[in-house]
């Protein structure tokens, strides 16, 4: 009996949090498959009717505006944080005195929460007291910087203060990545003439690949999961200008009641990330068995 | 580090010119950059300390002609957080009676795991790792619904033992992760060698694996800590009025509709809210780069 208890350890003890996850994870989004399927409003139903959810999700026009807005802010959120973070870390990699410092100061967003960052933006951003009103106030009169308010600019103040908040991590993930090349070969190519910007752009640059992959990687999520971000700085709003797939999502769930829009909203959410983000484990993983 | 030095066209002097141009560009540039990170950070703190009046008169880049506390004692002990007016206080306690266990929980059965999936390998081992690791990647929205209902069954539903339950289970695949990745680079003979002499598999752990694991353990403590104490979507669902993380209280405090809107507490409370993780930023910040590179390039 002792024997086959200490056999059986390990697994015994990695068992609850398998079943954990098992059910937690998988078993929920089965669940929520379900109810996608189904007929639900207030309350789950579990008589299945087909793709009927999916048929309102995609009619819905702000559902449409959600996607948009996902695709637009996704992007460019990607796209902004890769080149500024690559950038700030190409400039600190120039044997800067302050280094530690200057890291730290460009790092701190990312320990707050985001309703932190945009509680902060939403009074920067404050036209009437805010930005606008400073400048003004500094002699430009005709100065107007109204996007909080805007329907069409609203999405762009989400972009600005989320890249303000992920884009040290990119600069902390890239500057790892720089350090990380081999010297002798920088060294090599300085010895030969080449000038700086060419080594970046011919060798130390494309030899980071992965590193741009994994920033990819992780700044797309926390596109797809930015709530907590608009939830404090628009909510959602002027109208639902600003809504993203997971604002919709809580919406549907939690104050319109229509359990069925919200589970296949959530469904559509959850495609998206996995469509980028198993391949990469795939890799990943696949690369650590060799 | 400079290019233009290697160019032969110009003579020596110039050259350094040249060159202490670009120095100053480059520093230039960097301050830029210091400036525009801290300038919320800035303009909050200042925000805090200014009175209301000054606010609606006075310029946002302006440093408070009088300093006044009253915000933080408002935003502290009374504003209001829709119906009820007793500041962040009680939401700021709960969000240290729910991220204290859930973290030490969490990180105890990483620790846990970790051991195992590195050290004692089983057939199949490998894709329990991997199914625990997409567990990390899902949106939470896909798992709302049936937790609400399954917090419910439960008897825990809006309470803080609730909330501590799912940011337990929804934290294990990084935690995992982090120790998996962790014990993998401790080589195999030290757990051979210690089983020869009879110890056994919690023996092993204790007082081999355990005492060797500081760091990594400070690495999964911060991410987790950040982790919990940031999060809003799991508090602002499972949780009611009273049980309520910090980040949720900021957030209906801030976007509460009544009454005059005082921004100097708006930017108070949203200071208190952050002080727990920038200090642990501030003091552990090796650690927390370390948690976040490590729980974002392999997580």
């Amino acid at each position: 009996m002792t024997k086959w208890l200490s056999d059986h350890m390990p697994k015994m003890v990695l068992a609850p949090s398998f079943i954990a996850i098992l059910v937690f994870v998988y078993g929920f989004i089965g669940w929520t498959a379900w109810v996608s399927l189904t007929k639900s409003r207030l309350l789950p139903k579990y008589d299945i009717e087909g793709i009927i959810q999916y048929k309102r999700l995609f009619a819905s026009p702000r559902w449409d505006t959600a996607m948009d807005n996902l695709f637009l802010f996704g992007a460019l959120f990607i796209v902004i944080a890769m080149l500024l973070g690559l950038g700030l870390a190409i400039l600190l990699d120039q044997n800067i005195r302050t280094e530690g410092f200057i890291r730290t100061v460009y790092l701190y967003p990312m320990a707050l929460s985001m309703i932190v960052t945009g509680t902060a933006w939403k009074w920067i951003l404050n036209p009437g007291l805010g930005i606008e009103a400073t400048v003004q106030g500094w002699g430009f009169e005709n100065f107007k910087f109204d996007w909080l308010i805007n329907p069409d600019m609203a999405i762009y103040t989400v972009l600005i203060a989320a890249v303000w908040q992920s884009s040290g991590f990119v600069m902390a993930l890239f500057l790892a990545g720089l350090r990380s090349v081999d010297t002798e070969i920088i060294r090599a190519a300085q010895v030969d003439g080449i000038p700086t910007w060419r080594v970046y752009t011919a060798i130390i640059i494309p030899s980071m690949a992965p590193i741009f992959l994994s920033a990819f990687i992780v700044l797309a999520h926390l596109a797809i999961k930015s709530f907590d971000l608009v939830i404090a700085l628009t909510g959602g709003g002027p109208g639902y200008a600003t809504d993203l797939p997971a604002t919709y999502m809580y919406t549907m769930a939690f104050s319109r009641g229509d359990i069925g829009q919200a589970a296949s909203s959530a469904m559509v959410m959850m495609m998206v990330v996995f469509a980028i983000v198993v391949p990469y484990l795939y890799s990943e993983l696949r690369a650590k068995d060799d | 580090m400079t290019d233009f030095a290697a160019n032969p066209a110009l003579d020596r002097p110039r050259v350094n010119y040249g060159k202490l141009a670009l120095r100053i560009g480059l520093y230039l540039m960097l301050a830029f950059f210091v400036l525009a990170y801290l300038m919320p950070l800035f303009v909050m703190v200042t925000t805090s300390l200014k009175s209301l009046d000054e606010i609606r008169t006075g310029d946002l880049m302006a440093l408070p002609r009088e300093v006044t506390f009253d915000a933080w004692r408002t935003a502290w002990s009374s504003a209001c957080t829709g119906v009820q007016c007793e500041g962040v206080r009680p939401y700021f306690w709960n969000s240290v009676q729910l991220a204290i266990p859930a973290v030490a929980i969490s990180t105890l059965l990483g620790a846990m795991n970790g051991y195992v999936l590195a050290q004692w390998r089983f057939k199949g081992s490998n894709m329990l790792f991997a199914l625990m690791l997409f567990g990390c990647f899902i949106p939470f929205q896909v798992v709302l619904l049936p937790m609400a209902r399954t917090l419910g069954i439960l008897g825990i539903a809006g309470t803080i033992p609730g909330l501590i339950f799912v940011h337990v289970i929804y934290g294990l695949g990084f935690t995992t992760l982090f120790f998996r990745n962790y014990y993998v680079t401790i080589p195999a003979e030290l757990t051979k060698a210690a089983k020869v002499d009879g110890a056994g598999f919690f023996r092993i752990f204790w007082s081999i694996f355990l005492p060797l694991s500081l760091p990594i353990i400070v690495v999964a403590v911060i991410w987790q800590f950040t982790q919990i104490w940031n999060d809003f979507l799991f508090g602002v669902s499972f949780s009611q009025a009273g049980t309520q993380p910090v980040t949720v209280a900021l957030n209906n405090i801030v976007n509460s509709t009544t009454g005059v809107k005082e921004y100097n507490v708006d930017m108070a409370a949203a200071i208190i809210a952050a002080l727990p993780t920038l200090l642990v930023y501030v003091v552990a910040g090796k650690y927390f780069i370390r948690g976040l590179t490590a729980g974002s390039v392999k997580g």
